[in-house]
């Protein structure tokens, strides 16, 4: 075990980078996964004829396969049929679509969640279904998504690390090149990593339960 | 799309299949054994085992499956004792979801009413009796969807394999991709296969799910 050699500056800097894009890459993609999946959440819990089926159908699809497969599909089966994006984009994109049908399922369990007199009530003083999704039922089908919500954006973030199969420079990724310098440097380059991972989701979660209590 | 593919390939894409349902399988027992002993740990009066299960199941949580398998695969070799892709994968996928197989059945034991307890014991049963006959087998029940689960995550997740060779479906379809040049439909068929596994056990979850809702 070589911690001197492992985290000398050049290769302390290079991790760093990775980190870096890591936390990136996680911050768009849950930015933008959450807002489709409240919209494709709020369009199953609608039930709306011919786009609810359809949007069941693609979030269970998208639920049912590995990221894995979905990441290497986007980077490199894509192109194939004239789909083409940069490498950090098809990241972003796999990411997003994977983690937008997970969050879609999170808010229409939520938005199930809420008491149907609720509905009944705001319906019978004269709010239009829209008002009433708008006002009554999605701030307290919120409440009920807020736990889910954060272990899913945790999972998001520990999954970027897949993203390492199309070669995205994230952490995962420059962790693997600086593990090949030396083999004496495997080890202390897994325990930083394991640290830098554990640090931003842990502080996540305690985020997560501190919202729990708020709102409960 | 090109069926050839599938039936010129038949072979190889079978070989993956049963890498990817074995080494599922074997992680599922494994990760089913460890989390019940992690379970019990975290709901133990011994703080020291408490402290260690708690400890696990945050620690495991937190980080990335894929930095979990790679501590199975570099650590070993790194200390003179090198594990092949498969069996470094498979135990990395026990590790990893055996903490989600903790909670899990932690979730289910603390969801028996406390009355069951009080009534077992205070009809003579020891702690032992009492967890064998009493809580257990109802607990077990509530523990049955959230097991399916996680089953259908492991399937997924088994895809990290290939990215240490570890001869499941994902790595068996980059040698048939890089043989026929058609990456699109190669992995369409890689995606038709696990949604073979997939979707059924999907589907009995929410059966079972929904039968259980009924009782109460």
């Amino acid at each position: 075990m070589d911690f001197a050699g492992a985290f000398s500056a050049a290769n302390l800097g290079f991790l760093m980078d990775g980190f870096y894009l890591t936390l990136i890459v996680a911050f768009v993609s849950i930015i933008l996964s959450f807002v489709i999946g409240v919209i494709v959440g709020v369009i199953r819990y609608a039930e709306v004829p011919v786009l609810s089926p359809v949007m069941f159908f693609l979030v269970e699809l998208i639920r049912n396969l590995p990221l894995l497969l979905i990441i290497f599909f986007v980077r490199f089966a894509l192109p194939e049929v004239g789909i083409k994006m940069g490498l950090t984009t098809a990241a972003i994109a796999a990411l997003t679509i994977f983690e937008a049908a997970m969050i879609a399922e999170i808010v229409r369990g939520g938005l199930t969640a809420v008491d149907k007199g609720q509905i009944e009530a705001a319906r019978s003083s004269g709010l239009s279904s829209f008002q009433t999704l708008w006002h009554i039922v999605l701030p307290q089908g919120l409440r009920h998504m807020v736990p889910p919500l954060v272990s899913q954006f945790i999972s998001l973030l520990k999954d970027t690390s897949l993203a390492t199969i199309v070669a995205l420079p994230e952490l995962m990724h420059n962790a693997k090149i600086v593990m090949g310098q030396k083999e004496s440097f495997t080890i202390p380059v897994l325990l930083l990593i394991a640290v830098l991972y554990f640090a931003v989701n842990y502080l996540l979660s305690v985020v997560s339960r501190r919202l729990e209590h708020k709102t409960a | 799309m090109d069926f050839s593919i599938l039936t010129d390939y038949f072979g190889l894409y079978l070989e993956g299949f049963w890498g990817t349902i074995l080494s599922s399988v074997l992680a599922l027992i494994g990760s089913f054994l460890l989390g019940s002993v992690i379970a019990v740990f975290r709901i133990t009066t011994v703080k020291g085992l408490r402290w260690f299960g708690t400890g696990y199941v945050e620690f495991v949580r937190n980080i990335p499956l894929l930095l979990v398998v790679y501590i199975f695969y570099y650590g070993p070799s790194a200390l003179g004792f090198p594990l092949d892709g498969f069996k470094a994968g498979t135990i990395g996928l026990a590790v990893y979801t055996s903490a989600f197989i903790a909670e899990a059945i932690r979730a289910g034991i603390m969801a028996v009413p406390k009355g069951q307890m009080e009534a077992a014991r205070s009809s003579g049963l020891s702690y032992i009796q009492t967890m064998m006959h009493v809580i257990l087998p109802q607990a077990i029940k509530l523990v049955i969807p959230p097991l399916g689960n996680q089953f259908i995550n492991l399937i997924k997740n088994s895809s990290v394999l290939t990215i240490v060779a570890g001869m499941d479906l994902m790595y068996f379809a980059d040698s048939i991709s890089t043989e026929t040049y058609r990456t699109f439909d190669t992995y369409i068929f890689v995606a038709v296969f696990y949604l073979v596994l997939t979707l059924p056990l999907s589907y009995g979850v929410r059966v079972w799910e929904r039968r259980l809702q009924r009782k109460y």
